[in-house]
């Protein structure tokens, strides 16, 4: 290394004073960048990671490389053009941040929701809970290198996206859910193909575990890593199967049940380490638990509207505008101008595939959200990764950011 | 490809130099590995089982640049992102192409704000633009298959 270079260096190490530890100061130990280009940050992580040898002393996340500004874009469009841009946030979940933004909707402006749209919501939100889930396995096990699985499904992936298709005439951002219900009613073929899937998809998920969870290879890789204790994950503000794998029973479908969840018969599976591999398993048995609310869902599926019928709020079907003035008032009224909701504040919390999405809404009467924001679970937990990550070895911080299931444009936004 | 075989006894093949070389670019393209946001979720599902790129040559896909022919951009590219997708550019050997994958990467998409960049093409040259948010995997593969015909077409003076 010449003089200069070793000058430049010194000076990038003396900005990350108080950061990294006084050793990395004096060259004790090393200092390694991780992304934002890297195959195992899953996106455009960056990650600071001061090493002693193969050991992380200290792990320090640099978000922001997709920061894509959508909540400020959101306080410039009205209440229902911005469901669109809830899609594209946490994109492995476009349909659970379309509820919790309809939700949020909902509660502010006191819209009934008719029981059947609410029960396509949870079948199809727990559609996305195994899509999200399939896309995370695939890639979690790509990383620590078993790539079969990876393969596999993306397969089972494809039958879940065919019906958002059917449902909505888009794969992934579907922008389904509106407020006061859907946005169309499901076609005919919906119920055989979802009835399908659920005939289908036991033995697959059967087949993942015969792969993974008996693996020598997987079990070295996984058990004891990236341990966090129940008291920790609390106060570090974790939800969803990474609290859960340290065994605390916090499900925001079963303690705040939302949406009709409390019709719905399920278990939370709960683990017992804390580490990689029972957020493994926690994972895996979830898909089971969510295709077992399918299952009850599609049996019970209620007749009736697919949306609410005040027309303040929602735009009258096409069939009433050319025997109804008062549906052509209010159908020019919604889509010039948008309804008006009271003034007030609302925070609305689901359990996404992560862990707790929570939208808040600031309204001061007018046609736009005065302030949208949204607490996500992938921001929350990166906080907890370098907690996770200390005492490691590096290869093992890949299935640690793996198990914790973060998803950047989740994290921001 | 105008590979015109001779006699069949002599068991050669003559073809022009640039038609052997375009092949031999088409038929191996490695793409960077390289996922920015939804976009990148879509570019799995096309190199895995049910669309599978390796149809085309394509099932290897480097993390590396040093070691990639084609930069799919797949994904909303913020101001942030912006100088390391052109380091990454710049650090891909030559000959090398640029697909911007969605409308976000093609021109800002919905996000027209403070955050994105306006369009990739603003800070690497592009090829082929694949529209759609994000784009189907047939999508892509179209994309692709335009780009590789494109490719076809290069003679031996444009490549210097």
């Amino acid at each position: 290394m010449s003089v200069q270079e070793e000058t430049v260096w010194q000076g990038d190490v003396e900005k990350l004073r108080g950061l990294v530890s006084d050793r990395a100061l004096s060259g004790e130990t090393m200092v390694l960048n991780m992304g934002p280009q890297h195959p195992s940050t899953h996106g455009v992580l960056r990650l600071l990671l001061e090493l002693d040898g193969e050991d992380i002393v200290n792990c320090i996340p640099d978000i922001g490389f997709l920061h894509t500004g959508i909540e400020k874009n959101m306080e410039a469009k009205r209440y229902e053009q911005s469901i669109t841009m809830t899609d594209r946030m946490d994109y492995l979940n476009p349909l659970g941040n379309n509820l919790a933004y309809c939700l949020a909707m909902e509660k502010l402006i006191e819209l009934d929701v008719p029981p059947r749209a609410q029960v396509i919501r949870v079948l199809l939100a727990e559609l996305t809970r195994i899509n999200s889930h399939l896309v995370w396995l695939g890639t979690h096990a790509l990383d620590i290198g078993a790539m079969s699985v990876f393969l596999y499904c993306f397969r089972e992936r494809e039958k879940i996206l065919d019906i958002f298709e059917m449902v909505s005439g888009q794969r992934m951002m579907s922008t389904y859910f509106r407020p006061g219900g859907l946005w169309r009613d499901v076609p005919e073929e919906f119920e055989p193909a979802v009835r399908d899937f659920i005939d289908y998809f036991p033995a697959k998920v059967d087949d993942y575990e015969k792969l993974l969870s008996n693996n020598p290879i997987w079990l070295d890789r996984t058990q004891g890593i990236g341990f966090i204790s129940a008291e920790d994950a609390i106060a570090l503000g974790c939800t969803g199967p990474t609290l859960r794998g340290s065994g605390v029973n916090w499900d925001i479908r079963k303690a705040l049940p939302y949406s009709g969840y409390e019709q719905f018969d399920f278990e939370v599976p709960l683990g017992v380490h804390g580490d990689v591999y029972d957020r493994y398993i926690i994972r895996i048995e979830e898909m089971r638990q969510s295709l077992r609310i399918v299952e009850q869902a599609i049996d019970n599926l209620p007749g009736g509207l697919f949306r609410s019928n005040n027309r303040k709020y929602v735009p009258p079907p096409r069939a009433e505008l050319g025997h109804s003035m008062e549906a052509v008032i209010h159908h020019f009224k919604l889509w010039t101008e948008g309804f008006r909701p009271p003034k007030g504040e609302v925070y609305v919390r689901v359990e996404s595939p992560r862990g707790e999405l929570g939208c808040f809404l600031a309204s001061d009467g007018s046609p736009r959200p005065w302030r949208v924001r949204f607490r996500t679970p992938s921001f929350v937990h990166l906080s907890a990764l370098p907690h996770m990550a200390k005492g490691h070895l590096i290869a093992d911080l890949v299935g640690i950011i793996g198990s914790v299931d973060i998803v950047l444009g989740d994290c921001d936004r | 490809m105008g590979v015109t075989p001779k006699l069949g006894e002599l068991g050669v093949v003559t073809t022009r130099l640039e038609d052997a070389v375009n092949w031999a670019r088409t038929r191996a393209m490695w793409p960077m590995l390289f996922g920015l946001a939804c976009c990148a979720i879509e570019m799995m599902s096309t190199q895995a089982s049910n669309y599978d790129m390796s149809r085309f040559g394509m099932e290897l896909m480097r993390p590396s640049p040093r070691q990639s022919d084609l930069m799919i951009v797949a994904g909303r590219v913020t101001r942030k992102m912006a100088p390391v997708l052109r380091q990454l550019y710049d650090q891909m050997p030559e000959p090398k192409w640029v697909l911007s994958m969605g409308d976000c990467a093609s021109c800002g998409g919905v996000f027209n704000n403070y955050a994105i960049v306006q369009g990739v093409d603003e800070i690497v040259p592009v090829d082929v633009y694949v529209a759609g948010c994000p784009p189907r995997p047939e999508q892509l593969i179209h994309g692709i298959i335009t780009l590789h015909e494109r490719i076809k077409q290069e003679r031996i003076a444009d490549w210097a």
